[in-house]
């Protein structure tokens, strides 16, 4: 596809066009992954909207009640598969070979695939509401799930079996990648610790997926079919759904919130002008949660058919995710205390993450407790826990990473004005909507529902409110980036001072990346070291050296 | 470090603690307790918030903290010290995160034990079972009487200690109601009566999709899966009339499937039970979702496709 160059003058632009095609360069994928899963995003969160909307008031009048099943089960299901994991693949797509100094993805074309089958399964979930949606969650949960309509069902169940191909051919890429193509001087601890997180979370992707494809194919033939895997009308039964469903899903959880903690731990030392707080421990951390996350699928099942023995081990093993995510956090806190910190919108959204995703890993501590789950199982409470770590985790590092990455992708700064209205905005709208949750769940509002008792009305209010503001918050963020790619200021390419090796090419980089072979001349995080205070030279400068040095 | 810092470092230390330990204990996040066992979950909750407080306000007060104290003055492009790290405070907070989760699933174990949940006759998975069974009362009657295992919470120790024998009760969930069956007596209800102070054995089934049973004053909820049986027991303390909430997704009106938990005295237990007990033999009406006090679902009554011939299926479905 394209063809290799030695200098510059001659080396060929890339053509918007491009960006419509079946190319193969990893940069191209990569930016169509973030700006589809974006367009979902907008999706998901009009669907959002549209619940907050109808949650406004305690009867069912915005919609109809199946309509407003129809509308949390896809926007549960487009913000999970369309919007989080796709945009972690599209970042993890633009980022891992320039961190690691190759031309390219192990398996380009594959790549391309993988990408090209988020479009097709996403139209076909969209299509959906034109045909009949599906409206038994995005957990499908039979026996509901074989009643509830059988083409919306069907049309569910295929459109996630074809977002989860694309997830599965990713991750066969990602880790291929990193194993194979890293520069020869690059060891395992030299890797920046967004490919860390990477592998942990393909590592996850590569051994959970494959059971929810099983499960979903089973319920396909109980639906299509009349088999009876899962239906206890044959003697199936639907408790061992729940497991195979949540043996992926529960990793999947991880699989949306580890690539961020990697862009987390990117960003804070670049702005902060510090190494990161305990590399190895951050690094080794992730695996750890790669672990834990395969067996810990059955705190979502506490009280259904579940036997005493398996609610406790799988409390004890729930409980033990907080000790990997406390050494990351406590890290992260450690990594920014005594920097000089650069509070640009890429480290608000970075601090703003620590700080939002510690609230939703604490009440996941609690909901870990089985005899506090048997009471906030299925409840707001936990709604609000899962957004706290989705929406003030997840989201806020893919924006953190926007700001920070998005002079390397376009060769222009966006506005940090607006980006930082579109911080706080989003902070406030996020708190407003998500904390009175909690107190809805614990005071006994159950979720996925449209009628509800009207002593929960107030708070209610406050959370669709928070939600418009959420909504808004997205305004300053689309324009930004739309006036900084064609009026952003001009940045180099290295414009924050960065180290890893992505920083040691042109904004944006040439279509091979790199004009010849990167050279590691320190660690990812080296900041502060072996650059004497009255020396200061830029890493340009320093990198002409090193290749002066080496006769090259 | 300086004397003047290490102060500072504890008040704010003492004050974090202190904090936390009130706000733990006045949340003010939970409804009333009204048995035994909503008590115990609500010590753990309390607990586990006074933690959480902690943490929340540490890890806050750093982040705030940091953001104003180290903001990078104007002039200054130097970088900052280069620590890549100390093995010491690693450990610290590898360990202490260790040790509050080691704790909390121990406290945690120990409140599950408590309120039932190692209780053997409810703490082994038989499986699935055929569905068929437990339309026909007489044998839900004659299972309810031997002891047979479910899933779920049985007895608590306190009670089996004290020889109670408890009330059982059978559950049944459909679409969007709960009929509660009296076995003793063969009274249905569409609302849950129990007399103050006796332990309730609920056998809870379901009818058609996967429902869940929760009272939020009990802190309890159990799933009813259609082929399983589920059991959850509690001694009602207060009197009063909670509600009974469907948790689990089970279709378009799952959010107007509910009913009440009425706790009353022994007496007007028994008398509603008569009362009961002479009504069944005229009408069942009373057990659906048209006629009975639920308020959030008549509303919805037609559009649910509710009339004389569902009532009558029901009624034979309920016999």
């Amino acid at each position: 596809m394209t063809t290799p160059v030695s200098t510059s003058q001659t080396e060929p632009q890339r053509n918007w066009k491009d960006y419509f095609t079946f190319n193969t360069d990893h940069k191209v994928i990569g930016i169509q992954y973030l700006v589809t899963s974006f367009i979902f995003y907008l999706i998901g969160g009009a669907l959002a909207a549209a619940i907050r909307t109808e949650l406004a008031t305690p009867e069912s009048d915005f919609v109809d009640p199946e309509v407003y099943n129809q509308l949390f089960t896809v926007h549960g299901t487009v913000m999970i598969f369309l919007w989080i994991v796709p945009a972690g693949a599209g970042l993890a797509n633009y980022l891992i070979p320039l961190m690691i100094g190759a031309k390219d993805m192990a398996f380009p074309r594959l790549n391309a695939v993988a990408f090209w089958l988020i479009p097709v399964g996403g139209l076909l979930l969209m299509a959906s509401f034109f045909i009949e949606a599906p409206q038994a969650g995005w957990t499908s949960y039979p026996p509901l799930s074989l009643t509830m309509g059988q083409v919306g069902e069907e049309i569910w169940i295929l459109s996630v079996l074809i977002l989860g191909t694309s997830s599965i051919l990713g991750a066969i890429n990602f880790l291929a990648t990193i194993i194979k193509m890293r520069i020869p001087e690059m060891g395992w601890f030299d890797m920046p610790l967004f490919c860390w997180s990477m592998v942990a979370t393909a590592i996850m992707v590569l051994l959970s997926t494959p059971v929810l494809a099983a499960a979903l194919i089973m319920l396909s033939f109980d639906l299509l079919v009349g088999t009876s895997f899962f239906d206890p009308n044959g003697g199936g039964d639907p408790v061992v759904y729940q497991h195979m469903f949540w043996f992926y899903s529960h990793p999947a959880v991880y699989i949306m919130i580890l690539p961020f903690f990697g862009v987390i731990s990117d960003i804070l030392p670049v702005h902060a002008r510090k190494p990161i707080f305990g590399y190895r421990a951050i690094a080794l951390s992730s695996l750890a949660i790669s672990f834990l996350s395969l067996i810990v699928w059955a705190h979502h099942m506490f009280t259904t058919g579940t036997p005493a023995w398996l609610r406790i081990f799988f409390m004890a093993t729930t409980m033990a995710v907080a000790i990997p995510t406390g050494i990351k956090v406590f890290g992260w806190c450690a990594t920014i205390w005594g920097g000089k910190l650069r509070l640009n919108s890429a480290m608000l959204f970075g601090i703003g993450f620590v700080s939002s995703f510690v609230i939703g890993g604490l009440s996941g501590v609690m909901l870990a407790s089985t005899p506090f789950d048997l009471h906030a199982h299925d409840t707001y409470f936990v709604v609000g826990h899962f957004h706290y770590v989705l929406f003030g985790g997840s989201v806020l590092g893919l924006f953190g990473a926007i700001y920070h990455w998005f002079p390397k992708m376009t060769g222009r700064y966006m506005n940090e004005f607006w980006g930082k209205v579109h911080f706080w905005l989003t902070l406030i709208g996020l708190n407003i909507t998500f904390l009175p949750m909690h107190e809805l769940g614990l005071e006994g509002m159950n979720r996925r529902i449209a009628i509800y008792d009207a002593e929960f009305q107030p708070l209610n209010v406050v959370a669709t409110l928070g939600s418009y503001l959420l909504a808004v918050s997205t305004f300053p963020f689309m324009i930004n980036v739309v006036w900084a790619i064609f009026k952003g200021q001009p940045a180099s390419g290295n414009p924050w001072k960065a180290l890893t090796l992505e920083w040691q090419t042109s904004s944006p980089p040439l279509i091979e990346n790199f004009e010849e072979e990167p050279v590691l001349w320190c660690g990812p995080y080296d900041y502060g070291i072996d650059v004497p205070p009255e020396d200061q030279q830029s890493v340009q400068e320093l990198l002409s050296e090193v290749k002066t040095d080496m006769g090259r | 470090m300086t004397t003047a810092n290490k102060i500072t470092i504890i008040v704010l230390a003492i004050l974090i603690a202190i904090i936390s330990l009130w706000y733990g204990q006045n949340h003010g996040l939970l409804p009333a307790a009204v048995a035994p066992e909503a008590e115990a979950i609500d010590g753990l909750f309390d607990f586990m918030m006074i933690i959480a407080t902690g943490l929340f306000l540490l890890i806050q007060g750093l982040l705030i903290y940091t953001a104003i104290r180290f903001r990078r003055k104007p002039s200054d492009d130097t970088d900052g010290p280069p620590i890549e790290g100390n093995v010491a405070l690693e450990i610290v907070w590898t360990g202490i995160p260790t040790v509050i989760v080691l704790i909390l699933s121990i406290y945690s174990f120990e409140v599950y034990s408590t309120i039932g949940g190692l209780n053997p006759k409810a703490a082994k998975d038989e499986g699935p079972q055929p569905v068929a069974e437990e339309t026909q009362s007489e044998q839900g009657l004659m299972a309810s009487a031997s002891d047979y295992l479910a899933l779920g919470l049985g007895e608590s120790p306190a009670n089996q200690a004290k020889n109670l024998t408890p009330l059982s009760i059978d559950v049944n969930a459909i679409q969007y109601a709960f009929l509660f069956t009296y076995p003793d007596t063969g009274v249905v209800a569409s609302e849950l009566h129990v007399p103050v102070g006796q332990p309730i054995q609920l056998n809870i089934s379901a009818g058609d999709v996967i429902h869940a049973f929760w009272v939020p004053q009990l802190r309890l909820k159990q799933d009813a899966i259609p082929g399983r049986e589920a059991q959850l027991s509690f001694t009602p303390e207060k009197p009063g009339t909670y509600p009974i909430i469907c948790a689990e997704l089970c279709g378009p009106y799952h959010g107007a499937m509910k009913t009440n938990l009425i706790i009353e005295s022994q007496q007007d237990y028994e008398a509603w039970l008569q009362q009961q007990q002479v009504a069944q033999s005229e009408s069942l009406d009373n057990a659906v979702a048209l006629e009975n006090s639920n308020s959030l679902l008549t509303p919805y009554a037609n559009q649910l496709g509710v009339n004389q011939q569902l009532l009558d299926e029901l009624k034979a479905y309920s016999q």
